[in-house]
């Protein structure tokens, strides 16, 4: 049996994604940007999908730009608004617990003179409005803060965060990176007083290579991407027209479904974290097991994280793996660095042992319930054995 | 204009009635690393030179690179060929060459005749005045300077006449093959891919045995392995890499000996392993990238502990080596950057915090007899289940 629990990492396209790709690329591949009938029919698919991902949103078609992806539209969200806004003030705030694609740009915009704040979080991943608040100063222009966190699920107070920074000063301009939240739950930037909202298709079932950043049609930021003059002028390039059309079937999918998604997904996640506390009685703290995801709202409905303390990440990740089981130690994107320990776990201030020993568990609405109880039962076999062997 | 290399090998030159076995297997490795490069080239031995003609349109950097990674050659000089028209005639082309390759004509030079046509009507000396005086005629900023000239320019008198001043330095060594095969041991570090090279560069062919432990150590790291056995294998040819897998006996020896001593019982384990598959596939020595002292288990005393066990001949050609020499070669050599990839190889899983430094044979040996039980069993499983990936 094979179960793919890396879902949080990227997930499988569906089948009505595939095909809307592969028709727009091999019958209807025309280029927006041409004059012929091929292009003016191009361009209809591309006011298709912005139409449709505008929908789910509750925002205009003009304020939805195409990108590469997520790592573009933060990079672009960021520096774009930072550039464009300097005038103003030369302060932005973050949180300590963002994605790289955040954490980046912070740190490339604090070489170029701004001043960064970085909001710490309490043990379960979640910021305090206060610290927020009290951070917030005259000259400060961007606040960017993540919807869901993508090691531990951990949902921020997004909607209170927005109405504080517009309650502050109405022209600090709002980020969030909802690449863990759009398509697992509603989200409607205008309600939440966010300016600019960055996605990603492949999470969601789409392709890899696409995504979008909302940009309020108040809001002013500055493009990175200069050329053609595509998206008006804003984010250059020939139109990804298959990519568009995927990521807007995938948006369409995940939406229409949401009600069922979301009860499906939040009792996988209860079967998954009640088999945990399960085989932590069995094992008698042999190892004891720690999650780190909490149940109920101020936690997202598709991850869950825990340790194994006295079994290493990636030892126990490739053990499961021999079983067909696919996991995540601390967030994909950053497995390439010496001692691949998460920021994020280290910022929840967890003791080594935790840290070296946490896993991410992160379902999809395809993901089953017999998926889950394989993966239980390979923990349950594989810790008392792998346990033995610690590193002392 | 240079449709020629010239290959200047040194020590196989004097290797008396052998001396075509050397020229012969130089030859077979120069065509076969010339194999990847685009293009046709033929290469011929010539009265105690060896030659490479090359075609119209091929690139002289990428064959010069790929000649570069042949031991036995010393130097390649890439030459012009010219047809024997008289003295007034090779003076014209003489100039001609140099008008071609400097772009500057203000150096010191001095022309170096070789005749080995003893029927060409004049002698090498006189050649050379001749030559010399119209060079300083056609270019009255170049001087002579016997002693330290800045252009040697060589001319070659045989059924036809080769020009050159040009020698890029070759790798040197001897032509793989020449001298047996031996069996690498190949970890994912940065020493033994250099020790492999430098025991090829004497003319030995290698094959290589890794040990991997999943799920210990990842299928990255194993690819990992690959790739240095590829690196390596531009200079050594074809190797056979045997990946062994260690897991089963490394978590015995954890169980049944004293954990400080796991490093030494294990290497002598690898050392059993490794000889077993040299003797299978005709390698008469094993080579490692041992270097006094570098580690726990490279004291003298560990050296010595884990030679024991072997009975063929052990090469360590890295002993004398700081690391910093070695990391220089395997810039070089471009191993380095693929062997700082940050994976967990399995010597590095289980190690001690204290390992011994000093074993005492006896200890360990009285440590061993512990595994007695299914210690030959697991090490025949290990012998009977490796892969064998043929690294071109």
């Amino acid at each position: 049996m094979e179960a793919y629990l890396d879902n949080s990492a990227t997930t499988r396209c569906t089948e009505a994604v595939r095909d809307v790709v592969i028709h727009t690329m091999m019958d209807d591949f025309g280029n927006p940007s041409s004059k012929h009938m091929k292009g003016v029919e191009a361009e209809r698919y591309l006011r298709d999908a912005r139409e449709t991902i505008a929908k789910t949103l509750k925002v205009k078609e003009k304020e939805i730009y195409f990108t590469s992806g997520a790592t573009e539209s933060n990079n672009w969200a960021i520096i774009g608004a930072a550039m464009a806004n300097r005038r103003a003030g030369m302060h932005l705030i973050t949180t300590a617990v963002e994605h790289a694609a955040v954490l980046m740009p912070m740190h490339y915009l604090e070489e170029q003179g701004f001043r960064v704040t970085y909001l710490p979080v309490d043990q379960k991943g979640h910021i305090s409005l206060t610290d927020l608040e009290q951070a917030i100063c005259d000259d400060t222009i961007l606040v960017s803060i993540m919807y869901v966190n993508n090691e531990i699920g951990a949902i921020e107070p997004v909607a209170e965060a927005g109405k504080l920074i517009k309650s502050k000063n109405p022209g600090i301009l709002f980020h969030v990176d909802a690449v863990q939240a759009y398509g697992k739950m509603t989200v409607h930037p205008k309600k939440l007083g966010i300016d600019l909202l960055s996605v990603s298709a492949h999470k969601i079932h789409g392709p890899k290579g696409i995504g979008f950043l909302y940009i309020n049609e108040k809001s002013r930021i500055h493009p990175l991407i200069l050329g053609g003059g595509q998206q008006k002028g804003m984010r250059s390039g020939t139109d990804n027209v298959p990519g568009a059309c995927g990521l807007a079937m995938a948006a369409k999918e995940a939406y229409e479904h949401l009600g069922e998604s979301t009860e499906h997904l939040l009792a996988l996640k209860k079967r998954m974290m009640d088999g945990l506390e399960a085989l932590n009685r069995s094992l008698m703290g042999q190892p004891r097991i720690v999650i780190h995801s909490e149940p109920g709202e101020r936690s997202a409905p598709h991850i869950v994280s825990a340790a194994f303390p006295g079994v290493r990440s990636e030892v126990l990740l490739h053990a499961l793996e021999d079983k067909g089981i696919y996991v995540s130690a601390g967030s994909a994107c950053s497995s390439n660095k010496k001692l691949p320990v998460s920021t994020v776990l280290k910022e929840l201030h967890l003791k080594p042992e935790l840290l070296e020993s946490t896993l991410r568990f992160s379902f999809c609405r395809y993901t089953t319930e017999a998926e889950i109880d394989y993966c239980l039962s390979a923990l349950a076999e594989l810790l008392p054995v792998l346990s033995r062997y610690a590193r002392h | 204009m240079f449709k020629t290399l010239l290959i200047k090998y040194g020590e196989i030159g004097i290797k008396g009635k052998n001396r075509h076995l050397f020229e012969d297997a130089l030859v077979r490795q120069i065509c076969h690393a010339l194999k990847k490069v685009d293009g046709e080239f033929s290469v011929y031995k010539e009265q105690g030179r060896i030659y490479v003609d090359c075609d119209d349109d091929y690139d002289f950097d990428e064959t010069v690179e790929a000649l570069k990674c042949v031991f036995g050659i010393v130097g390649i000089c890439p030459v012009m060929k010219v047809e024997d028209r008289g003295l007034e005639t090779l003076g014209q082309d003489v100039i001609h060459f140099l008008e071609n390759v400097y772009e500057e004509h203000n150096q010191t030079f001095k022309v170096f005749t070789r005749r080995a046509r003893k029927s060409y009507p004049m002698e090498s000396n006189d050649v050379n005045c001749e030559l010399g005086g119209m060079i300083l005629n056609a270019f009255p900023g170049m001087r002579v300077d016997v002693h330290n000239p800045e252009i040697m320019l060589h001319v070659e008198i045989r059924e036809k006449i080769y020009i050159y001043s040009r020698i890029i330095p070759g790798p040197g060594g001897m032509p793989v093959g020449t001298n047996g095969k031996a069996m690498l041991l190949l970890s994912g570090g940065i020493d033994s891919p250099v020790a492999g090279y430098m025991i090829c560069k004497r003319g030995v062919k290698l094959d290589a045995t890794y040990f991997h432990a999943p799920p210990y150590t990842s299928e990255r790291a194993k690819q990992k392995v690959v790739d240095l056995a590829r690196q390596v294998a531009r200079y050594s040819g074809p190797i056979n890499l045997h990946v062994v897998n260690f897991t089963d006996i490394q978590l015995y020896i954890y169980e049944k000996c004293p954990h400080d001593e796991l490093t030494i019982i294990m290497r002598r384990y690898m050392m059993k392993i490794a000889e077993h598959f040299a003797k299978e596939t005709g390698a008469l020595a094993l080579i490692t990238g041992e270097s006094i002292g570098q580690v726990a288990s490279q004291t003298m005393q560990s050296l010595a502990a884990t030679n024991e066990v072997c009975t063929i001949p052990v090469f360590r050609p890295l002993i004398g080596n700081d690391k910093q020499e070695i990391v220089d070669i395997a810039e070089k050599i471009g191993t380095y950057e693929t062997s700082i990839l940050p994976f967990e190889d399995c010597c590095t899983i289980f190690v001690a915090k204290h390992p011994v430094t000093k074993p005492n044979l006896n200890v360990i040996r009285r440590s061993e007899l512990k595994l007695q039980e299914k210690i030959d069993e697991l090490v025949k499983t290990a012998i009977d289940t490796t892969e064998v990936i043929r690294i071109e």
